[in-house]
């Protein structure tokens, strides 16, 4: 957000034009794996506004994503235009997540943690036991790609367009929700609550707000995940996938606008990188995320912006 | 009447066993202000110790055990705390629960790589076997099992309580800076907590890895469980971490059998959720300052 006057917009364009043309030269692996980028970037996103910048933890996103996949699942499934599952899907995100704040209310830091775990293996059981619903162990197969406008995506280059805009939407949105009082407040929340609230900020709506908002843009995250992948079942929503948003936010740099950009991006490339060494990337990346937390405290985008500042920024 | 019993006893043995867990995991929040979400990970690691021991090295039980019980407390005890929790502490609560997320995965995936990713037996202290007493039938492991963990327990009480270095272990997980003041070297009291806790994992690990067998993926649930039993408890009171580990381990196997073993983790955290929001300070706990 705080991006220099000229450095910025300038690595903004060049990341833009390299999202919009490298895609060309890749094959379908390669554009699958940049369509889940900007989908997992979508609920890091998400957890970044709860986390970083209400200074809520929440363990419990990759359920949301959950939600949301689940809800575009069945009903495209069963005819409806994706529109209406994103609607569902963000909306069903929108009150778990306003329902999950109200522990935020009571407890913080490590009890929140438990309790939003706690939460993440709850859906998930609903998701492994309610067959009736969500198919069980079996999940849902045969996820139809939207038609967008008319135009179909079936094309996995189109469909990742798709993904891109929808990423692009939620950045603007929630870059001018963060400019908004609303950001600040949350900010404040984050900073010093006993401090907000004497200013008058209602911070207990502020924390709902918070959960609610984060929650749903991962809910928004799921509805694009579930047409991209095209068939769920309820283990890629378990604790893991919770945990791997977090280390997202945490790497990238917690608080940091273009954080989950970047945590997103090396932690769908990382197992890429490292192929040859089989399953051992998830060592690579646990003890990458260590060091980045002993060394740099505020991520990756920290260290952008020490450079750019020329002088050690307060830690964040 | 013989089912409850045989209920009451598999729910205790366990319980036992997540109560050394939930003990372990109060003595660090108390002492170092360490949340420990590798807790479970932490008791899945030391079975491992042993099987390199026996299976790679080809010792006996017995050492391999020993072995294990050092190599828990170089890595689980003292690296962990110098490594991790010494940079980080000083930075707040939040990044050391973060750092320990990603300890677990560490380990965890390390197991998986470099031992198995296959689910393990593991030799077991006591014979198999039951016994039949008023029409119900107990397994002898389980006696075995509750009666190890319940001594353990019980020693460690006494040592936290009845000596001088338990009690200056106390004086500063109370109050560090008045312990300082009164001559207590507090520094190495809590390394002498991570060092207690690796010791109480690694009891924990061998006594239930011949039940469950040792896999690399076990200290997800049980974590979740030891914080269950935990904060259920009270995580500010030793004593009261030990009562939830029981309570714990009786409620998760009624619930399996009388309520839905498909949600039988789900029961758990709904004990979790209301003892939270009810009782934030746990059944048997002090209540405490709020962070803010």
């Amino acid at each position: 957000m705080s991006a220099g006057r000229l450095a910025g917009p300038a690595i903004g364009l060049a990341v833009t034009i390299l999202l919009l043309l490298l895609p060309l030269t890749l094959r379908g692996y390669g554009i699958y794996l940049m369509s889940l980028w900007a989908v997992l970037t979508i609920a890091a996103m998400g957890l970044n506004l709860t986390l970083g910048y209400a200074g809520q933890v929440s363990l419990a996103q990759g359920a949301f994503v959950g939600i949301g996949a689940y809800a575009a699942a069945l009903l495209t499934t069963a005819g409806w235009p994706l529109a209406l599952g994103m609607a569902v899907g963000v909306g069903l995100g929108l009150i778990v997540g306003w329902l999950l704040g109200y522990p935020a209310l009571r407890v913080q830091h490590h009890y929140l943690a438990f309790v939003t775990l706690g939460a993440n293996t709850l859906l998930f059981l609903v998701f492994r036991n309610e067959d009736w619903l969500t198919g069980g162990v079996y999940g849902i197969p045969g996820i139809p790609r939207p038609r967008i406008f008319g135009l179909a995506t079936d094309d996995p280059l189109v469909f990742y367009y798709f993904c891109l805009a929808m990423l692009l939407l939620v950045t603007l949105a929630l870059g001018l929700l963060l400019r908004s009082p609303w950001g600040r407040a949350f900010e404040a929340l984050r900073e010093n609550p006993v401090r907000a609230e004497s200013l008058g900020i209602d911070t207990r709506r502020y924390t709902l707000l918070a959960f609610a908002i984060g929650s749903a843009v991962g809910s928004l995250a799921g509805t694009v995940y579930a047409p991209l992948v095209q068939y769920i079942d309820p283990y890629p929503f378990a604790l893991g996938m919770s945990l791997n948003l977090l280390l997202m936010v945490v790497v990238g740099g917690s608080g940091r606008f273009f954080g989950p950009w970047l945590g997103a991006a090396i932690a769908v490339l990382l197992p890429e990188w490292l192929r040859f060494s089989e399953g051992l990337y998830l060592v690579f990346y646990a003890l990458l995320v260590i060091l980045v937390l002993v060394f740099l405290p505020g991520g990756l985008m920290g260290i952008a912006e020490r450079l750019r500042l020329g002088r050690r920024p307060v830690a964040g | 009447m013989g089912n409850v019993l045989q209920l009451l006893l598999a729910g205790l043995a366990t319980g036992a066993i997540y109560a050394l867990a939930a003990a372990g995991f109060a003595l660090l929040w108390q002492t170092a202000r360490t949340i420990n979400f590798a807790q479970g990970e932490f008791v899945m690691l030391p079975a491992f110790f042993v099987l390199a021991g026996t299976e790679w090295l080809g010792l006996p039980l017995g050492l391999a055990i020993l072995l294990a019980l050092v190599l828990a407390l170089l890595v689980l005890g003292l690296l962990f705390k110098r490594a991790i929790v010494d940079p980080l502490l000083p930075q707040g609560v939040l990044p050391v629960v973060i750092a320990t997320i990603a300890v677990g995965i560490l380990l965890k995936e390390s197991v998986k790589e470099f031992y198995s990713a296959e689910a393990q037996p593991f030799p077991s202290l006591v014979a198999g076997g039951t016994l039949h007493l008023a029409g119900a039938v107990l397994s002898l492991q389980d006696i075995a099992v509750l009666l190890v963990a319940g001594l353990a327990i019980l020693a460690m009480q006494l040592f936290l309580t009845r000596t001088r270095l338990g009690r200056m272990m106390q004086a500063t997980a109370q109050n560090p800076e008045v312990a300082l003041v009164l001559g207590i070297p507090t520094r190495r009291m809590v390394l002498y907590t991570f060092l207690l806790n690796a010791a109480l994992v690694t009891l924990a690990s061998i006594l239930i890895s011949p039940v469950y067998l040792a896999k690399f993926d076990n200290g997800e649930t049980l974590g979740l469980i030891a914080f269950i039993a935990a904060i259920v408890g009270g995580f500010n009171q030793i004593r009261g971490a030990i009562a939830g580990g029981f309570l714990v381990g009786v409620v998760d196997n009624f619930g399996a059998a009388y309520l839905s073993s498909d949600y039988r983790t789900g029961i758990l955290l709904l004990l979790l959720i209301a003892v939270i929001l009810l009782r934030p300070h746990g059944l048997w706990g002090r209540a405490e300052e709020r962070t803010v």
